[in-house]
């Protein structure tokens, strides 16, 4: 069976690609990933807050109670090189290349363009593939104008767009007035594609402790009918690749994504659930899907049902919200 | 000759420097001021330096500094070129191997930090004390007393051993030239290896033990031939001077720079000549110039070659003109004939009369100078060559100090200076935390590396470790800076801390004319106001420029915090014209840059942007021309304390200690305890605030504060009647304590700030959840309320401890700590557990302190924490050595289980006379807790007034002894330092001696005091000084060692992980009849980490399993039960998440990526590995004191 697809131009024997978390730490796992199917992976993010927190963080402690008493003019040797930077990084995209065959795809988060360029051109000059754009902002300036946050988004990606050769995959939040609109000034600022969607860092509260917890919580099931949604919005409508994430967890949720337009479809919570196998399962699940249901290759699907190719485009906006919502919820008697 | 190289260094970068290129193994143990030199090449090695030969000396830590002379002697004798560091108390540790070494003709240097030994009390500052009791050795000795010169005679000294065969020991003063920063031409390799003549480097390696040609070297000799064997070297220590005479001769072809064994210096018809060596030198010979200009005919011998002593050499180095000489020892050899230099002189003129002096024989004085780094000034030297004009010159002198007891002192003029006007003179005033020594030290190297000026400069510490004042003295000139002494007149002076303002005349060096830079939060025409009288007297009197900057403000946007120290140097460079303004600027960038970028590139844009800020924020002062302020300086302590420290600490504390005379000083060593109290520092910008609305009467905030600053009462409603009005109260929660009210009360002007409290706080306000029971608000707005409350309730009596369930900290924090308000670290993670030890035992406590942080917070002048109680009881405190302290400790309970036990059979004795039931009762005491203490206090009061009416010979002496009948709690106290590595023998023996003592190890897991260097208590991974890239080695575990015994007490507790468990661990130890040990986990400064927030990682250490909470108690084997019990369930996080909270782990992942994943990888799997170990032994039962493995 057919599984293959392309990605920013990457040709990629399936759609299921690793997307960025802690699981890509390890370059084992990263073996792992290949030999279980995965076609490409996206590597963990170089966070640039913790480039940051990193450097001030040990320029404090390695000069904050020095040159104070007689007998400790300071507490630690300072090394003469440290590696601050994104330099561990790099080294490792290098040693992964070199390492597996599938397509090594950066990731860089940050919210400010400043330390991305450079950033970016190191992890092109690693030798990834491609690179994916997480900009993560939580707009909380009241001065901020809906306009101005946008303009960040397409500043970094100019920048970085100037600088680097390599495919660019920008990272997006749902949460955009006009979606489509900025989906092509993302276009015309130098984007290949999309990942759909970026989800917000969501603190828990501890009611016994009186606490805000920074737990990341994994992404349910139900969270894939947002980009379910808005891929098959988009597909046909723009000329950049679509790749699914959050919610994707069974051969099922594979296939509607493919179905709706994505490219790609990208796992974390669900490798976070059930092992890395799961991959495994997954490619082997979606070959008989297809085999059961006389599909040549994944390619044939792709967007047959984007809301262009679908029987029932109203389906997808707002029309049909009414019908739906007293269709589910009807009051027993 | 090729260009010279100079660089700005300090004296021990410039001993090591060589010292690590001359050799293939370096043993090193840290101590001051000798400690940088193993650190320098413990991290050169760390990085892959090489020496001369191509290949990474190995350095390797001991345990001590005999372990360090005993590796040096072994590799010695293995035929490898050896070296070691050290100072003082680690100088004679390393006697023992010094007589071998010698005896055996090694060739090997150990280089010398020289410093002051412990007397009547430790001092880590300079003088020759140490090396002069090294004489016997047979070590040749050489001395240089510059910067410079410690670098080439470091050269002589190594090249000179190794012709010579005799072992040198090279000293240089401790602080005055280890610390001082100069600028030296260095001794490049070419020039090393041609000093060093590898002929017989390859006669060394010939001469090691091998079995390849098999000796004996060691033997023991009998009375037939030991005496002609000593005397077989002599041709050896003959023949030396001319070697190293040579020696300096062939460096002085090689660098231009000439040594010889003694320089003159002065005028060639000199009648009057100071002898003496080290850095005194430089002021006697600037003095020498000075008074000479004036007409003098004086002169100055410095020693460079000391032992072997080259009468010949020595003799000639005067000019025949010289009629007399004053012989300048930095050392005191109380009891004897002279101090080593003077008598050396004595018998050398003696002997070489009518020889090699065939003049008259001059008029020859001894005296002591600058001991424990105490200045040495022109004037001084000057008062020394006047009274060689007398006619009777004074004998025996001291100079520099008022000698109001014996009349020793020779008074000089302290308002006399001969300071060069060519001279850039500045003077700088900081706080440590400001970052204004590392930025003098970059401005030196700015200056001496930029330009063609040389540079100096010298550091004074304060003795605090929080709130620390330091003092920066630098001299920029054209010629070389030689002034040995710190800055008599300043041409620029800078207060970087509007704080001192308030106490201390900031201005007392300056001259007339000079530029006075202020760092003040106010607008320039604002400034004069704020300035009280005594200052701006000075600065009208003096005719002053002064600027102000508001650098706080400019660091704030900047994004650099409290740290003004880029920010107060660009001001320095802009008005002090040292270079011109763009030069420096441009150099201050360039230096950033080299400083900062490796640490990211925002920190160095940080820093830019400091710079770029500042000048726009530098303002002149306009200057009034009358002084106007009625404000005068704050009095050091309050008008209330009692005459000693009023009269002697509190003129210490006003930084007038130089002037006390020798009468004011008790002569033993012994002060009063209680007196920190009177300090009043201030330093807390922020303090806890109470809020009793939503408190629970824990007690955590009370426990865990370092300074015991939070105090807590619970006491009868009257006592609220007369309170003030800002006075906070609750009705107390515990209900024994029911219809009492309750406060907890902070002392304002004794807080340091560090918010370990309201972290700790285990209560959230349900409406603003970031609030606590207490909060951190502004110290100034509430300094004056809560002084008044804070005194107030000193006042409200405590409750009866007899009363206490002591097992709650709740309640138990109601006793009143013995040890206040410590000058340790802001958030110290050791003061806690000695603070709980004298709420709990305090009042018949004794204490043992090994040297390290304990013995600095605990005793170094001029106050002291440890205190006493209303009673006037409370710990009995004294520190004798870094090595000894569990010996030491032990002696004090031998000594009091012996007296008791004469008491006691005393008593017997005299049952008839002082009744036969009172002295059943004493005899039978039960002193296991507070009321059976208190009854036998009463017990022992109604023995000595009957006592009193005797007029037995038996019964007075019972009288004298009765006080140790009631209970005497010994405590020896010391850091992981002593306790896993230079103590460990002693401490060792102590817990095989099933003495009643309690041992509290205060495990900071490195060298805290020294600045960090590892332990053998330091974890795996850890980057620690000596182990710059990760402690290799798995921490060692103490407590394991202890239980192997059986039958000791052991307690492992951190506190922040859980403090119930801690106090109950210290009250089990102390019930325990025989040995305890506790080993406390201390979070430390040197860990690298937030310490507002640092009791988090107590419990994420145990969390992971890192740290281990147990109690092994030998007792509950009576019982039937195991001793061991864990008080924490099994490793819940992996070490990683706790290590990511401390540089010191992290700093590994930046410097050494690879070896820190190894490293975390084992390190959990020892862990995993270590609690299952314990689990298993906590887990077998065990009846008839067998386990199920042994049956």
């Amino acid at each position: 069976m057919d599984l293959t697809t392309t990605y920013m131009g990457l040709r990629l024997k399936n759609p299921l690609v690793i997307s960025a978390s802690p699981l890509s730490e390890e370059a084992d796992n990263v073996r792992k990933m290949e030999d279980l199917g995965a076609s490409a992976v996206v590597l963990y993010s170089l966070f640039e807050e913790q480039i940051i927190k990193d450097s001030y963080e040990l320029d404090h402690h390695l000069s904050a109670a020095a040159e104070s008493h007689a007998e400790a003019l300071s507490y630690f040797t300072e090394p003469e090189v440290l590696h601050i930077g994104p330099e561990h990084y790099l080294e490792y995209i290098a040693a992964l290349k070199k390492s597996v065959g599938i397509p090594i795809i950066g990731s860089l988060n940050g919210s400010t363009p400043g330390g991305w360029v450079e950033y970016a051109r190191l992890i092109e000059e690693a030798g990834a593939d491609a690179l994916e754009l997480n900009i993560y902002t939580i707009p909380t300036d009241p001065n901020l104008t809906a306009l101005d946050v946008e303009q960040n988004y397409l500043d970094i990606l100019k920048e970085v767009r100037a600088q680097v050769s390599i495919p660019i995959a920008v990272k997006l939040s749902p949460f955009f007035t006009s979606l489509a609109n900025m989906v092509v000034k993302l276009e015309n600022a130098g984007a290949n594609a999309l990942v759909l969607f970026n989800r917000f860092y969501q603190p828990d509260i501890n009611p016994e402790e009186l606490e805000v917890e920074p737990q990341i919580l994994l992404s349910a099931h139900q969270a894939l009918r947002l980009p379910l949604c808005w891929i098959g919005l988009l597909f046909g409508r723009t000329p950049l690749d679509l790749a699914a994430t959050s919610g994707i967890h069974t051969v099922q949720d594979v296939i509607k994504m493919v179905m709706s337009g994505a490219n790609v479809t990208m796992l974390c919570a669900a490798l976070f659930r059930h092992g890395l196998h799961h991959i495994e399962v997954l490619e082997k699940g979606i070959g008989a899907w297809l085999d059961e249901h006389e599909y040549e290759s994944m390619e044939q699907m792709r967007g047959n049902m984007s809301q262009l190719h679908c029987d029932n485009p109203a389906a997808f906006e707002r029309a049909q919200y009414v019908q739906a919502v007293h269709t589910h919820f009807r009051i027993r008697e | 000759m090729k260009k010279p190289l100079f660089k700005t260094i300090d004296g021990n970068e410039a001993v090591a420097n060589i010292a690590y290129r001359v050799n293939e193994v370096i043993a090193i143990y840290p101590i001051t001021p000798a400690s940088v030199m193993g650190e320098l090449a413990d991290a050169w090695a760390s990085e892959g330096v090489k020496n001369i030969w191509g290949t990474v000396p190995s350095v390797i830590e001991m345990q001590s500094e005999g372990g360090a002379a005993g590796v040096v002697h072994g590799s010695l004798q293995t035929g490898s070129l050896t070296t070691t560091f050290t100072a003082s108390q680690g100088l004679l540790l390393m006697l023992p191997n010094m007589f071998k070494i010698a005896g055996e003709l090694t060739p090997a240097v150990f280089h010398i930090a020289a410093r002051s030994l412990a007397g009547q009390a430790l001092s880590i500052f300079g003088d020759h004390s140490d090396v002069m009791v090294a004489r016997g050795t047979g070590f040749g000795m050489l001395a240089s007393g510059s910067v410079q010169e410690a670098m080439d005679i470091a050269t002589i000294a190594h090249a000179g051993t190794l012709k010579a065969r005799i072992p040198f020991l090279h000293f240089f003063d401790g602080f005055r030239t280890s610390h001082e920063v100069n600028k030296v031409e260095m001794v490049d390799e070419d020039m090393l290896r041609a000093m060093i003549d590898e002929e017989l480097v390859e006669a060394h390696h010939t001469r090691a033990l091998s079995p390849d040609h098999p000796v004996l070297r060691g033997t023991a000799q009998n009375p037939d031939v030991y005496f002609q064997a000593r005397e077989s070297v002599n041709s050896y220590y003959e023949q030396c001077p001319a070697i190293i005479q040579e020696t300096m001769d062939q460096f002085a072809e090689l660098t231009g720079r000439a040594y010889h064994l003694f320089d003159y210096y002065g005028a060639p018809d000199a009648d009057r000549v100071i002898l003496l060596m080290g850095s005194g030198c430089g002021a006697v010979q600037e003095s020498v110039d000075f008074l000479n200009s004036q007409g003098e005919k004086v002169g100055l011998v410095k020693v460079r070659l000391y032992r072997p002593f080259d009468m010949k050499s020595f003799l000639k180095s005067f000019p025949e003109s010289t009629k007399k000489i004053a012989v300048l020892d930095r050392t005191k050899e109380p009891g004897s004939a002279g101090e080593p230099l003077f008598q050396d002189c004595v018998t050398a003129f003696q002997e070489g009369m009518g020889n090699e002096w065939s003049n008259p024989l001059p008029v020859i004085v001894g005296g002591r100078y600058g001991l424990s780094s105490k200045e040495f000034t022109p004037a001084m030297v000057k008062a020394v060559f006047d009274n060689l004009s007398e006619i009777q010159p004074k004998k025996h002198f001291t100079i520099g100090i008022q000698d109001d007891v014996m009349h020793t002192h020779i008074p000089f003029d302290s308002n006399f200076s001969i300071e060069s006007k060519a001279m850039t003179r500045a003077i700088f005033y900081g706080l440590g935390s400001d970052g204004t020594v590392g930025a003098n030290k970059t401005s030196i190297k700015i200056i001496g590396e930029h330009s063609p000026n040389y540079a100096q400069g010298y550091f004074v510490y304060d003795s605090k470790k929080s709130g620390a004042m330091t003092i920066s003295h630098l001299r920029f000139g054209p010629d070389p800076i030689q002034s040995t002494y710190l800055i008599q007149e300043a041409s620029f002076v800078a207060c970087h801390q509007p704080v001192f303002l308030e106490r201390y005349n900031v201005l007392q060096q300056m001259e007339a004319g000079g530029t006075f830079l202020l760092n003040l939060p106010y607008a320039p025409e604002e400034v004069w106001e704020k300035l009280p009288r005594p200052i701006q007297t000075e600065i009208l009197e003096k005719q002053l420029k002064v600027y102000v900057i508001d650098a706080q403000k400019v660091a704030h946007q900047a994004g650099m915090g409290r740290r003004i120290n880029t920010v107060m140097q660009v001001c320095f460079f802009a008005i002090s014209n040292v270079l011109p303004q763009d030069e420096a600027i441009e150099a201050i960038k360039t230096s950033i840059q080299t400083t900062y970028s490796k640490k990211g590139r925002h920190i160095a844009e940080m820093n830019i942007r400091a710079v770029d800020e500042t000048l726009a924020h530098l303002f002149p002062v306009p200057l009034p021309e009358a002084v106007s302020s009625k404000t005068e300086f704050l009095p050091p302590v309050s008008e209330e304390a009692p005459d000693f420290v009023k009269n002697v600490l509190g003129e210490i504390i006003g930084g007038r200690g130089d002037q006390l005379p020798v009468s004011m000083l008790p002569s033993d060593g012994t002060y009063p305890t209680g007196t920190s109290q009177w300090e009043k520092r201030n330093i807390g910008l922020k303090i806890p605030v109470w809020d009793p609305t939503i408190c629970i009467d824990c007690g955590k905030c009370s426990i865990v504060c370092p300074h015991a600053v939070i105090r807590l009462k619970a006491y009868e409603p009257k006592y609220l009647d007369n309170a003030p009005a800002s006075f906070k109260s609750k009705d107390a929660r515990d209900k024994d304590w029911k219809g009492l009210k309750y406060t907890i009360q902070v002392a304002p002007e004794d807080c340091t700030g560090c918010g370990i409290c309201v972290d700790f706080c285990p209560v959230k306000n349900k409406k603003i959840t970031r609030l606590k029971a207490i909060n951190m608000e502004d110290q100034p707005p509430l300094r004056v309320q809560e002084k008044e409350n804070w005194e107030y309730f000193l006042d409200i009596p405590s409750l009866d401890r007899r009363e206490l369930k002591i097992n709650s900290i709740r309640q138990q924090q109601a006793q009143e700590p013995l040890f206040e308000f410590s000058g340790a670290c802001e958030g110290c993670g050791e003061t806690p557990y000695i603070k709980l030890a004298t709420q709990l035992f305090g009042d018949h406590m004794l204490v043992a302190n090994a040297t390290g942080c304990s013995s600095i917070y605990g005793g170094n002048l001029p106050t002291t924490p440890w205190t006493k109680n209303a009673e006037g009881r409370g710990p009995a405190w004294s520190n004798s050595l870094f090595e000894d302290n569990a010996e030491f400790g032990l002696g004090f309970r031998v000594s009091l289980d012996k007296q008791k036990e004469f008491a006691e059979e005393l008593v017997r004795q005299l049952k008839s006379e002082i009744g036969e039931g009172l002295a059943e009762e004493i005899l039978s005491a039960d002193q296991n807790d507070e009321a059976g203490i208190y009854e036998q206090r009463e017990r022992v009061a109604d023995l000595k007034q009957k006592l009193e009416k005797s007029t037995s010979s038996v019964a007075q002496k019972l009288l004298t002894l009765a006080d140790v009948l009631v209970k005497k709690s010994v405590w020896i106290i010391g850091g992981d330092g002593w306790a896993y590595d230079i103590g460990f023998g002693g401490l060792d023996h102590v817990l095989a001696s099933g003495r009643n003592v309690n041992i509290l190890v205060l495990d900071t897991e490195v060298y805290s005091n020294t600045g960090g260097q590892t332990s053998k208590s330091t974890p795996l991974g850890a980057v620690a000084k000596f182990s710059a890239s990760g402690k290799p080695t798995q921490k060692k575990d103490l407590g394991m060692i202890a239980m192997n015994y059986g039958n000791v007490y052991v307690g492992s507790v951190a506190m922040g992980a859980k403090d119930e468990h801690t106090l109950r661990t210290f009250l089990e130890a102390e019930a325990y009849p025989g040995t305890s040990i506790i080993v406390a986990y201390s979070h430390c400064i040197a860990h690298g980490i937030e310490m507002s927030t640092a009791l988090q990682n107590h419990k994420a250490l145990v969390q992971s399993g890192q740290w281990l909470l147990y109690r092994y108690n030998p007792a509950l084997k009576e019982e039937g039960k195991n001793p061991l019990q864990l008080d924490f369930s099994a490793a819940r996080t992996s070490v990683d998440q706790f290590r990511n909270l401390e540089s010191r782990f992290k700093m590994l992942a930046k410097s050494h990526p690879q070896i820190a994943k190894k490293f975390l990888h084992t390190a959990q799997k020892q862990i995993k590995e270590h609690y299952a170990f314990y689990e298993h032994m906590a887990s077998q039962s065990f009846s008839s004191g067998k386990t199920d493995v042994e049956s």
